[in-house]
């Protein structure tokens, strides 16, 4: 601790980091642009000038900026000292010279913080009184749109987006003031990230396309907490809605979880709330025989269906704990399936029997940003849980600030610390089945199918610890060698890391993941966890696996449906043709009596049901999700469903006094995994005299005129039940419950930047404490190490190893209208020497045939893939021709297909054919 | 007088190639030190020679070359670079020195590299100045061809490349920080200082950049001794410096003089003194970032602190003079575009603060300039000054406005009050 004066009042500070990061800390008001807690100081835009004495006695002092000057134990500095303040005037009337009037037709406009930063550096009246410079923009995708004219040049987007996110298409071109940031050309970002763009920029000039499109100001917008159903990382968001629409997604802070960022599934796949193809009514009847019933005829007949005996639920790992439990206190724990691929589930029960083990530590994204040495294993994390990918980014960046502290570089000089390392990373391994999009900071890659990579992990194992089973296979020279690196680097390091997941397909690699795991945390004394990251796909895979018996597997389901034992499946939120085969998920249907699916979109389940009960999306809903690492999340409502959908939960209770509290207290008590998940439940005791927290904001506007078109008096306001929060702009003050935080807003701060407002330290944790809860309890000893398994012997010439897309491989966000023009459809891609072999060009259609399957897939040519070997994507809702390590046949089929993989961002892709 | 830098440069003929330069007692101070000069022993040398940069801010370059790690826990690779990137308006020393002797600049180039132990140097050139890399290329090749640069350099067990880099433009290459950025294919933007190049240079190791002048000093120092070297001043700095004049004047050039020459003997003995019809008016002694001084100045010794309290820098030392019948506004306007063209975008008050200061002098010199305008001048000098900006190009072209506003002032007042510029155009 320091202790500097700040204008004569002494306080206690952290002296390693800058000035300007300390007064925030403090709650003091100094205006900045181009600093940012994650990316550190420049110095470019100067704004954050104060005056620095040199003692007591310095009466004159220096000009210093905050962000370059560190907050050495003694300092005396002043914000309010007359020649800082002209300067900072100064500079905030440079910024504005070319800056356009547009606010009131700007997006950015109210939430703005350049406009924040002008008024509290005074700026008001324009002296500049001659032309101010224009640029040309540019198609950017259809997320960001891009306004340059309001560009003033803070270096933001360009730090973000190339030094902190990896990006390569966007950079600072030209010079002195014709600065330009733009791609080289017209054309869609790139990057993963490319939506943070829109809150990094300080105004008007990167935004959020998607909202744009049906536009509203930010106090317009109703909001609530909400968590990302995008994947199983569980960002928090922040959803908007107005009219009934669900206008944006941004990003809402947390400590441990997504800290400043999401990903561009997260913030721009919510279009699928609003699509036209939403169920908004309950249906009965198949085919021709389908009509719209009422909400009181939906409820009687799912009942009657439900009191009917000898009924299964199939629950979903995209649907909340609360809707799995009321599915599963209704039909039974033993009539209860998990609604996941045997393959799917068979991993996430090791996850699970993992999930106890002391010796393994499930990290937090944060958590992960302070590793040093990463070892990947069959996971392609950018595309299955991108927020992980980012954060790996700045494992491997550990190592420059290494080199920076012992050269006495603080790390927040961030310009000194890029060059200082230059390309000097913390070691990072990656070994996949394809190249993937974290390469570039790989100290080394190994491309292999799951098999492969499985014999490649027992034998890492063993090279940690003798005790470690023998592995299957002998390795040559090459691989020991590298082995030996990696066992170095793992072992060397002050936080090791071990990444893997349910993406490889693979039982058995996740098993020889877990036991490299182990042996890492033998080889480094024992008395540490060590971290290790399993991605699992969905946003509740965990919370349904935590719920499901072990044996309770979708592939048992099908066969008692088939076997005709059971009288009524009632689907939750599922498309069963996603999770097994078409002839297996034909076959039960045929078997089964009466099929109940309860979904917000149409499938080809829904398509086949007796009875479709409209559901809820998150946003419509209050939920809870478990994400990764065991981290159970409250979602909270963000606005009322104004058709006839309403959330699964409250279709399948069976008492209608049933509470959502009351839902998880049940399981609380009946559910081991879910013991301490009534905690994170926002409480309204704190609310006062029955007041309830606001969805909107205390600026709403035309809340009386909102039905107007239909009637002309103030319909009542919906009324909220089922949470501590309301549809209203009155009750209590949110900022005193961060579980209930509907957005961020300070006096004087009017954007996102307001959220250092809230947190005990910018770039700390939220001051009420970050919510959620971690429910996993690790008091049990390892059950010793997985033995390796042979693998069932399959025939055919090529071992499949599946991929996965950003957009493509989540079944919501895929259904989004602009998501689809970024979307990737089915591919193999092959070896260029085999698909020399078999003839076939990039377009060309291939057959690939398994044991009982055959499909035919459009084909890439990608110069990584290991020959041998095929790359298959499959979309959400599609079943993949066989399993990760399966051997497949491939022929060339007739015609070509309409491949999609055109969006396909890889760095191997070979365009051109053979 | 000695003329160290300049003795070999006769720039009707080519430069002299290696063994001409050899026979002129050329590498001399490469034998010198293969014959048992440590790295420390050179280091001490140039320190009491009391050798200053010579790049414009007159740094002690001993000083400088002394806060490069050194011994065995230092990293084991440093680089030395050298500034060639000459854009200071005003400025043709360099150009000389490497169009006439290039030799002399590789000489400089191994002892400096040498001294901090560098096995690569770059010479960072101005892209415009192709005399100079086809002298340079030459030069380099036949040093290599004679042992004096690859491996093992006279069997001292010492190695040293040269790379030769052609600059794609850029007054801000000139900064060291920034040279460093450009020279590793980024933008050309300054660095934040600390870290000095010293500690985390170019690619992130121990850098020296020195002046291509200041390179040229060194085989004297090391050949002919520190009590030689300092006795050729006339004043308080050491050694001889080139000096230069351009303006009206009858025969503008550059010269290698003694410090201490006054500024008077500079322009009337070797320029030849001003051309008929002309009076000086004032001068930047300097080149283009420098302050004006007036006539009252003309009997000031060329030294660096004596120039300093005059209110101005000796900075490149090359003079550009302003005479009685061109405007002031114009000539200040003009380097203002200049400067304002040249900032490479990176901080506020230089990026956005210069092209407002240009578009004053343009309406000024269209009519249109207002009362208004001169205060807005006047509040960009400090603005724009010192400590303000993220390095020192904004501050140095406030150095030729600021003294231009206070010993102009009356001509800035008659631009607005004849609506537009008084002089007449010649």
């Amino acid at each position: 601790m320091a202790k500097i004066v700040i204008d004569g009042v002494t306080y206690e500070v952290n002296g390693d980091n800058n000035l300007l990061q300390e007064c925030l800390s403090k709650g003091l008001d100094l205006p900045y642009f181009c600093w940012h807690p994650c990316m550190g100081s420049v110095g470019a835009c100067r704004q954050c000038a104060v005056k620095q004495y040199r003692d007591a006695d310095d009466q004159k002092g220096t000009l210093v900026m905050a962000c370059m000057t560190k907050a050495n134990d003694g300092s005396i500095i002043s914000i309010e000292d007359e020649e800082a303040k002209k300067f900072r005037a100064n500079v905030i009337e440079s910024l504005m010279i070319s800056h356009p009037h547009d606010c009131p037709v700007c997006e950015e406009g109210g939430e703005c913080h350049l406009q924040d930063m002008t008024l509290m550096s005074g700026h008001n009246y324009r002296r500049y009184d001659r032309k101010k410079v224009t640029h040309r923009n540019q198609y950017l995708g259809p997320f960001v749109g891009h306004e340059m004219n309001r560009c003033i040049t803070c270096y933001r987007c360009v730090r973000f987006y190339d030094d902190y996110a990896g990006g390569t298409d966007l950079a600072a071109q030209a010079s002195h003031h014709h600065t330009y940031f733009g791609r080289q050309s017209d054309g869609f970002l790139e990057s993963e990230f490319s939506g943070n763009l829109v809150e990094m920029c300080p105004t008007g000039v990167f935004t959020d396309a998607t909202f744009s499109a049906h536009y509203s100001r930010k106090w317009d917008l109703q909001t609530a907490p909400s968590v990302c159903v995008g994947c199983a990382v569980g960002c928090n968001t922040t959803p908007g809605e107005r009219y009934g629409e669900l206008r944006r997604i941004v990003n809402r802070y947390h400590g441990d979880v997504n800290g400043y960022f999401l990903c561009d599934r997260g913030r721009f796949g919510y279009g699928f709330v609003n699509s036209a193809e939403r169920l908004a009514e309950s249906q009965q009847g198949k085919g021709t025989g389908r009509r719209t019933v009422s909400e009181d005829e939906a409820v009687l007949e799912l009942n009657r269906i439900l009191d009917g005996g000898q009924v299964i639920g199939i629950g979903s790992p995209r649907a909340s704990v609360e809707a799995n439990l009321a599915l599963l206190q209704r039909v039974g724990g033993d009539n209860f399936y998990a609604g996941v691929s045997d393959a799917e589930f068979a991993q996430l029960q090791i996850l699970k029997q993992l999930s106890g083990e002391s010796a393994l530590h499930a990290p937090s994204v944060r958590e992960i940003e302070e590793c040093d040495a990463v070892l990947v294993l069959g996971e392609d994390v950018t595309n299955t849980a991108p927020r992980i990918a980012l954060a790996l980014r700045q494992s491997a960046r550990n190592r420059a600030d290494e080199l920076a502290a012992a050269a006495g570089i603080p790390s927040w000089q961030d310009a000194a610390v890029r060059e200082l390392a230059q390309r000097e990373l913390s070691p990072v391994y990656l070994l996949s089945g394809y190249a993937t999009r974290l390469d570039d900071i790989a100290r080394a890659t190994v491309v292999d199918s799951a098999p492969g990579l499985t014999q490649l992990a027992q034998a890492l194992a063993r090279t940690l610890d003798s005790a470690a089973p023998t592995p299957a296979a002998t390795l040559q020279e090459e691989q020991k060698q590298l082995l030996g690196s990696i066992a170095d680097d793992l072992k060397g390091a002050r936080r090791p890391l071990i990444v893997c997941g349910t993406g490889s397909g693979s039982e058995a690699l996740l098993k020889a993941a877990a036991n490299v795991a182990r042996a890492l945390a033998t080889a480094r004394g024992g008395d540490q966890a060590v971290d290790f990251c399993c991605v699992v796909p969905e946003v509740n895979s965990v919370g349904l696996v935590l719920m499901a018996g072990e044996t309770q597997s979708l592939g048992l389901a099908l066969k008692k449906m088939q076997a005709g034992d059971v009288q009524a499946a009632v689907v939750l939120e599922n498309d069963l043709f996603g999770r097994a085969p078409q002839s297996q998920v034909e076959a039960a249907l045929a078997g089964v009596g009466q099929l109940v699916a309860i979904d917000q979109l149409p499938t080809r389940t829904t398509e086949l049901a007796d009875l479709v009960i409209a559901g809820t999306s998150f946003a419509e809903q209050q939920g809870t999700y478990i994400n990764y690492e065991g981290r159970a999340q409250t979602s909270m409502q963000v606005f009322m469903n104004n058709q006839a959908a309403r959330p699964a939960w409250k279709w399948l209770r069976k008492e209608s006094e049933t509470t959502l509290a009351g839902l998880l207290q049940t399981a609380e008590t009946t559910l081991e995994g879910l013991a301490g998940i009534t905690a994170i439940l926002p409480v309204s005791a704190a609310a006062v005299a029955g007041m309830k927290y606001p969805r909107q904001s205390h600026r709403y506007s035309g809340r009386t005129a909102i039905q107007a078109a239909a009637n002309v008096h103030e319909g009542k306001q919906p009324e909220d039940r089922d949470s501590i929060m309301a549809f209203s702009m009155e009750g209590m003050s949110s900022q005193r419950d961060t579980a209930v935080l509907p957005n961020t807003w300070a006096p004087r701060w009017n954007s996102n930047q307001s959220v250092s407002k809230f947190l005990d330290e910018v770039g700390g944790h939220l001051r009420q404490g970050n919510p959620g809860r971690l429910l996993f309890t690790r008091n049990g000893s390892s059950a010793g190490y997985f033995e390796p398994e042979s693998a069932a012997v399959t025939t055919g010439d090529f071992t499949l190893i599946p991929a996965y897309q950003l957009y493509g491989s989540d079944e919501l966000s895929a259904r989004a209208e602009v998501v689809n023009e970024r979307l990737t459809g089915a591919y193999v891609a092959l070896a260029p020497h085999d698909a020399q072999q078999l003839g076939v060009a990039a377009n060309d259609l291939v057959t690939v045939s398994a044991d009982q399957e055959a499909l035919d897939y459009p084909v890439c040519i990608r110069r990584s893939v290991k020959p041998g070997t095929i790359v298959a994507f499959t979309p959400a809702g599609q079943f993949p021709v066989a399993g990760a390590g399966d051997q497949v046949s491939l022929s060339k089929a007739q015609g070509s297909g309409q491949a999609r993989f055109g969006n396909l961002i890889v760095s191997d892709l070979q365009q051109e054919g053979i | 007088m000695d003329k160290p830098l300049t003795k070999n440069i006769d720039m009707s003929r080519p430069p002299l190639e290696i063994a001409q330069y050899q026979a002129a007692g050329g590498y001399e101070s490469i034998r010198k030190i293969a014959a048992g000069l440590a790295p420390a022993d050179v280091l001490q040398q140039v320190k009491d020679s009391g050798l200053k940069g010579r790049g414009g801010a007159g740094f002690p370059t001993g000083l400088k070359w002394s806060f490069v790690p050194m011994g065995d826990n230092a990293p084991r690779e440093k680089y030395l670079v050298v500034n060639a990137d000459e854009m200071e308006p005003g400025t043709f020393k360099d150009r000389l020195l490497m169009e006439g002797d290039p030799h002399l600049l590789i000489e400089g180039m191994i002892i400096a590299a040498y001294t901090i132990q560098a096995s690569k140097a770059y010479i960072f050139l101005r892209g415009e100045y192709i005399r100079a890399e086809h002298a340079l290329k030459k030069a380099i090749a036949e040093a290599r061809a004679e042992g004096l640069l690859g491996s093992n350099i006279l069997n001292t067990g010492y190695s040293l490349e040269i790379v030769l880099h052609t600059s794609a433009g850029r007054y801000i290459c000139g900064e060291e920080t920034a040279l460093l950025n450009a020279l590793e294919g980024k933008r050309a933007n300054p660095r934040a200082k600390p870290p000095f190049p010293q500690v985390s240079g170019l690619w992130g190791k121990p850098t020296i950049v020195n002046n291509v002048e200041t390179l040229c000093n060194l085989p004297g120092i090391i050949s002919h001794g520190v009590t030689w070297y300092q006795g050729l001043g006339k004043g308080v700095d050491h050694g001889t410096k080139l000096f230069g004049v351009s303006g009206r004047v009858r025969s503008p050039g550059c010269w290698e003089l003694p410090f201490g020459t006054t500024i008077r003997e500079v322009i009337e003995e070797h320029a030849g003194g001003m051309q008929d019809g002309y009076q000086l008016k004032a001068f930047l002694p300097g080149g283009g970032s420098t302050d004006f001084l007036l006539p009252e100045h003309l009997d000031l010794a060329l030294d660096y602190d004596v120039i300093g309290k005059a209110g101005s820098r000796l900075a490149t030392g090359t003079m550009i003079l302003l005479d009685d019948r061109t405007c002031p506004v114009g000539m200040v306007g003009n380097l203002m575009r200049f400067f304002s063209h040249e900032s490479c975008g990176f901080c506020t008050p230089c990026r956005d603060g210069l092209p407002w200061i240009e578009q004053i002098f343009v309406d000024l010199e269209e009519g249109r300039g207002s009362e208004k305008d001169i205060g807005i001048l006047e509040d960009h000098l400090g603005y724009l000054g010192p400590g303000r900006t993220f390095c020192a190009l904004a501050p140095g072209a406030m150095a030729p406005l600021g003294s231009a506003l206070r010993h102009f002032r009356q001509e800035f007042e008659d631009h607005l009050s004849s609506k537009g510029c008084p002089y007449t155009r010649h």
